[in-house]
């Protein structure tokens, strides 16, 4: 449950929610934490942006830690 | 890992002693196992999780207090990693009543504000990664019937607790990447021991273990950021603020650890309302373990999972025996997920 996952950030809603885009999966988390714009990038923790990335950041990473992740959820 | 042979190349000579550098970070765990990372460094170096698994060090008196609110018949709301977690009776899997995983605290909420006549208790586990997320749905009003159960622990403290014991011989610590985040790493540089924050990709692993060794070799302690695409200094200001509004530091056990001061989170008088310990009088209480299981070993980095004689044998993922296996960040789990797959 430590694992935080980066996405970017693709519509902000009233209030302290948006929508992000993990790349194939789109999902409704809390921006309580960040001030983010539409298409910045963030790292999603327990359904929280808890810190803005860079943009190359995001991608980057996505990759590894989606591998990473598949492999501990089995 | 073209990169990374490099940087390999210069770990192996720079690594002249025995050396031991523990991490803090499950997802450090699983990029180190899954990368096959301890089968290639210099074999004088020697890698180990510690604390790393914020459900792992949850202890045995927590658990129990969560089954209490169970049995009195509460909604209780949690992470997945904490449901099989056993406890002195069973676990909140096996408890029989109205256990719901969520995916963080605010979907909890959601629950108390469906259910108006029901007490819901969210069981809130976590380090600072975790923290700053129940401080703002603290901070968004959530209604009366809800409240947490905080099981809330600070990293630094307990890196003092193990610098300090000394048992496990630690002549560098990788932070834990998530946290830093959060936190940044201001407040590990009074720490005297060579520190690195670490990415996640086998390269970035790797880098920091060759930095940290470098700090050795030159016979300094700092904090290098070999990480700074997502960890700043000063990390992230506001979620530290919100932390810290909310919930005050207290002295609280670990599981596998003593009683560590002012490494645990509990609300502030103005949230005692949803501070479900107040609010249902339930006291946490020690709980001596009897049983073969060195999950506490293992946690203090002074024994590795494969020490366990239950290990893979009696104690699997799908037979749990201790949290280390239950976890998706406990490092046995990891260590059995990854090992009986290179076999
Ligand atoms: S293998 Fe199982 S019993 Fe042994 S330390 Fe790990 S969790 Fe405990």
């Amino acid at each position: 449950m430590c694992i935080a996952i980066p996405a970017e950030v693709v519509e902000i809603r009233d209030g302290n929610t948006g929508i992000v885009d993990y790349g194939d999966l789109m999902q409704e988390v809390r921006l309580d934490l960040v001030d983010v714009e539409v298409g910045d990038f963030v790292l999603v923790h327990v359904g929280f942006a808890i810190q803005k990335l860079s943009r190359e950041e995001g991608l980057e990473t996505r990759e590894v830690f989606r591998q990473v992740y598949a492999a501990m959820e089995e | 890992m073209a990169v990374g042979q490099d940087i390999l190349n210069t770990l192996h000579a720079l690594v002249d002693r025995d050396l031991c550098l523990m991490h803090i970070c499950g997802t450090h765990e699983a990029s180190i196992a899954r990368a096959g990372i301890r089968s290639v460094l210099p074999p004088h170096l020697k890698i180990v999780m510690g604390p790393g698994c914020p459900v792992c060090i949850t202890p045995q008196g927590e658990i129990d207090a969560a089954l209490t609110l169970v049995e009195r018949g509460y909604i209780v709301a949690t992470y997945g990693d904490l449901l099989r977690v056993p406890g002195s009776r069973g676990s909140l899997e096996s408890s029989g009543g109205d256990v719901r995983v969520v995916q963080g605290v605010h979907k909890a909420v959601e629950i108390a504000r469906r259910n108006p006549e029901a007490d819901v208790v969210f069981v809130s586990v976590g380090f600072e990664t975790t923290a700053p997320t129940v401080a703002a749905t603290m901070l968004s009003g959530p209604p009366d019937n809800f409240s947490i159960l905080s099981c809330h622990r600070l990293v630094p403290p307990a890196m003092q607790w193990l610098l300090e014991q000394g048992e496990a011989q630690l002549h560098g610590f990788v932070l834990p990447g998530h946290v830093c985040t959060v936190t940044g790493y201001e407040e590990y540089e009074r720490f005297p021991v060579p520190q690195v924050v670490a990415g996640f990709e086998p390269e970035d692993i790797l880098l920091g273990l060759m930095m940290i060794v470098r700090q050795i070799r030159e016979g300094v302690h700092r904090v290098d950021n070999a990480y700074p695409r997502a960890v700043r200094r000063e990390g992230n200001v506001k979620a530290k603020r919100l932390i810290y509004e909310v919930f005050e530091p207290f002295d609280v056990e670990w599981r596998g650890f003593p009683v560590i001061a002012k490494s645990g989170l509990r609300l502030r008088q103005e949230f005692e309302q949803y501070d479900a310990q107040k609010k249902y009088d339930i006291a946490i209480r020690h709980v001596d373990k009897h049983s073969a299981c060195i999950c506490d070993r293992v946690l203090r980095g002074v024994a590795q999972p494969q020490d366990c004689r239950l290990f893979g044998k009696i104690c699997t993922p799908r037979t749990p025996v201790g949290p280390c296996m239950v976890s998706h960040e406990g490092a046995c789990k990891i260590r059995h997920l990854y090992e009986a797959r290179r076999k």
